[in-house]
């Protein structure tokens, strides 16, 4: 397994996203995996910039690990901010017409389209998500 | 991200190349707030637009919004990877897209 630990800033969001990208590349995963994932961890790390520790700045761990048979990708988000589980969030719904579309709720909504596996679990102060892509 | 602006009249074209991420959408979103006034015809060239995320889909929404009050708005040169995720949110349905 393979981590990073960063102040949860978006200053900080290219630096992830690069770590990623190289973890994945490494392992040759298809161009459009990576792109999906690089959306993953951006709605995510965003999400826990803005809100995890707000006012203040704390930090965000990320740690990404494979698996074989079937191959997959794992990756986690921690941070010990204030407790919140994002899939407790309604998805938006994208019928509706532009006057009643609402801006919020589309990251995490991202997220659960892009990954095949999430869960959430309030953990020792910590928050940790948990994800799974198969590859 | 860069930000290419072609005004012609009324018709505004605007280049985003690069990624619209949480990083850059507030620059666009900034950028939108002026460039729009007196603008009917807005076109968002997307050709270089290799990536975008949900803060980047909020400013489309916030952008369609205000040109379906004062003119159209349409996104062109969509790329495989940006028009699956305008796919996946719905927004395919919300915008013209030529």
């Amino acid at each position: 397994m393979k981590k990073i630990t960063v102040d949860a800033t978006v200053d900080n969001l290219q630096q992830i996203i690069d770590f990623a990208t190289e973890q994945l590349e490494e392992r040759d995963c298809p161009m459009k995996v990576v792109m999906q994932m690089e959306l993953v961890i951006e709605e995510i790390f965003v999400n826990i910039s803005s809100y995890a520790y707000h006012p203040e700045i704390g930090p965000a761990t990320f740690c990404v690990e494979f698996e074989e048979n079937p191959p997959a990708v794992l990756m986690t988000f921690i941070d010990g901010g204030k407790p919140y589980n994002p899939l407790e969030k309604s998805d938006p719904d994208t019928t509706l017409d532009i006057d009643e579309r609402d801006v919020g709720g589309l990251g995490i909504f991202l997220v659960k389209k892009n990954v095949d596996e999430i869960s959430y679990r309030f953990d020792d102060g910590k928050n940790i998500l948990n994800m799974k892509k198969f590859l | 991200m860069e930000i290419q602006k072609e005004l012609n009249g009324n018709a505004l074209t605007i280049k985003v190349i690069g990624r619209l991420d949480a990083a850059s959408a507030p620059e666009l979103s900034k950028e939108l707030t002026s460039a729009l006034d007196g603008v009917t015809d807005l076109t968002f060239d997307f050709a270089e637009l290799k990536y975008i995320a949900s803060a980047g889909l909020r400013v489309l929404l916030v952008a369609q919004k205000r040109m379906n009050k004062q003119g159209s708005m349409k996104l062109v040169h969509v790329s495989e990877a940006v028009m699956e995720v305008l796919d996946m949110t719905g927004f395919a349905n919300l915008m013209t897209i030529a």
